[in-house]
């Protein structure tokens, strides 16, 4: 039986890894779960500086989910490589760095610094962070800037990259595209969706950035139809992620045509879901008599 | 820090809106430390995802105890829950108070309302006894007086609206014992953030230490979703630290209120 799968040149044990911002780096859930076990780990986005994020309220709970205006809160790359990647470069799995920044320029050379680390598994390009006032969605929701700054990383960089785009385009079959011709050599679909509450009682907004973004199971149905559309329109592997809490979930982003799959903000709630979700994709598939993961892979039959 | 299913074991109404809930926690309870918390997932919650934070009670053998309030859907449902019933607990988590040395400063507990959950096991470890002030808007917001007597602490409450102890504001009560020199005393407190600032400008004032429990609002509780970031000082500037690993408890002399306000 097997289990796994390829991201660019990269290999990972399983599909299953994390979706960035809700791992923190990693060493955070080392007394709960056996980080070994996980197809990768990916860290909270990280750009050349260290990031103080916005004010709070920064998340509020809604019906079966929540959004965030974290602001990416971070150490930056040198408190990232001194705090962090002692530990991270001792996993057995990959480590995904995702990164951004507020230029073109900052997000090669956040690569280049990255690719000068050596033992990165891959970058993960955020370009569709909704919580910051440049950078991130910005360039992800541009063709051209999109283009830009994937072309900058694949200059900058021999590591694999991955692009996490933003669900928040009219089609995304083309920004898809933009970044596969760019050289992209994956997407992680999606990030979080543009989203506000308000609690009646103040009239105040819930969160202190007024809007944020939203995740957790009430996306998830969302994030299938995006991942079905983009991993129609590219050769590239696709990363799948919004609202997994079950192996079914992750099965449903695999029929769909992801790759691999990452869970976000379930790892809030139960540490233990990525484990679960790789014990239950074992069983589904030996209960089915299948004898590769690949196999389910865009396995949706759509026709009549 | 360990996840484990919980079986609760009593869970009763204490006063009003209040509830105490002990639950049996064998891998847990022994670690707890003085202002340490548990976060617990309230499985018939469903739609409502996120773990609730509450201040480890008290502990006995294999099991800990929460003193909560009903203040929203997550502590509406858990005060519906029954014995035998499970719950998803980590614990424990954060960072929690510093017990004084044996013939050490003599401690002073500040308590707003279920605050005083926070400040028991301190009390009952500190090698000194000293002064617990409970405050509250009316009697029923008095908790655990009984407790805390009970470990030969003495307790002076006071209540905004006259109803038990001394009419006023907990601050008020420590105001007038700070009136008083005596030497070697210390400051920990637990309550609602205005008391805090309050308690932290008094020791400020009266060149005091102080150890305030912060109460925000959280997320995952192990310090990687940073939901529940306060304003600390860094250098001659400040930072968001996380009140679920660097804290709950800060001395108050690194808290930077005003930076975020």
């Amino acid at each position: 039986m097997n289990l796994s799968v390829k991201i660019g040149t990269l290999s990972m044990q399983n599909p299953v890894t994390v979706a960035s911002g809700t791992f923190g780096y990693g060493v955070e859930y080392a007394q709960l779960i056996d980080l070994n076990q996980l197809g990768a780990v990916v860290v909270k986005g990280i750009r050349l500086e260290s990031v103080r994020g916005n004010p709070t309220p920064r998340t509020v709970e809604v019906t079966s989910g929540l959004i965030n205006a974290i602001g990416l809160q971070g150490p930056g790359v040198d408190g990232f490589i001194r705090k962090y990647w002692p530990f991270l470069k001792e996993l057995k799995v990959p480590t995904f760095i995702n990164i951004w920044g507020t230029t073109v320029e900052e997000y090669a050379e956040v690569a280049r610094r990255f690719d000068a680390l050596g033992g990165v598994g891959a970058l993960e390009l955020n370009v569709s962070c909704p919580n910051i006032k440049a950078g991130g969605a910005q360039f992800g929701t541009d063709l051209k800037l999109l283009s830009q700054v994937v072309g900058a990383c694949r200059k900058a960089t021999k590591l694999p990259l991955i692009t996490k785009m933003s669900p928040n385009v009219v089609n995304i079959a083309p920004y898809a595209k933009a970044a596969e011709a760019a050289g992209s050599d994956a997407l992680s679909i999606m990030n979080s969706f543009p989203a506000m509450a308000i609690d009646i009682e103040t009239r105040r907004p819930s969160l202190a950035n007024v809007t944020g973004g939203l995740t957790g199971p009430c996306i998830k149905p969302i994030a299938i139809k995006l991942v079905w559309e983009a991993a129609k329109a590219v050769r590239i592997p696709v990363i799948g992620m919004g609202g997994i809490q079950t192996a079914d979930d992750a099965i449903e982003f695999l029929m769909a045509g992801a790759t691999a799959v990452a869970v976000g903000t379930a790892n809030f709630y139960e540490p233990q879901t990525a484990l679960q979700v790789i014990a239950g994709l074992r069983q589904f598939i030996q209960q089915k008599g299948i004898g590769d993961v690949r196999e389910l892979i865009g396995s949706v039959q759509t026709g009549k | 820090m360990v996840e484990q299913t919980v079986q609760i074991v009593s869970n009763e109404r204490d006063t009003d809106l209040y509830f105490r809930l002990i639950a049996r926690a064998p891998q847990i309870a022994p670690l707890v430390q003085p202002g340490q918390f548990a976060h617990v997932r309230i499985l018939p919650l469903r739609e409502a995802l996120l773990r609730r934070p509450f201040s480890i009670f008290q502990v006995s053998g294999d099991t800990l105890s929460i003193l909560y309030k009903t203040i929203g859907k997550g502590t509406e449902v858990l005060s519906r829950m029954r014995p035998g019933e499970e719950l998803s607990m980590i614990g424990p988590l954060g960072h929690g108070f510093t017990v004084p040395q044996p013939k050490g400063e003599t401690p002073l507990l500040v308590a707003g309302g279920y605050g005083m959950a926070a400040l028991y096991l301190l009390a009952q470890r500190s090698p000194q006894k000293g002064i617990v002030f409970v405050g509250g808007r009316r009697r029923v917001d008095i908790l655990c007086e009984e407790e805390f007597r009970a470990l030969g602490w003495e307790v002076r409450v006071t209540t905004e609206d006259g109803s038990h102890g001394e009419r006023g504001l907990v601050t008020q009560a420590l105001l007038t014992e700070l009136k008083r020199p005596m030497p070697g005393r210390k400051l920990f407190a637990c309550g609602p953030t205005p008391m805090l600032k309050a308690v932290g400008r008094l020791a400020a004032e009266f060149g005091l230490p102080a150890e305030l429990s912060l109460d925000e609002h959280m997320g995952c509780g192990i310090g990687v979703c940073l939901t529940c970031v306060v304003p600390i000082k860094a250098g001659d500037s400040w930072e968001y630290q996380r009140t679920c690993t660097d804290g709950p408890v800060f001395d108050s002399r690194e808290v930077a209120w005003e930076a975020a306000e």
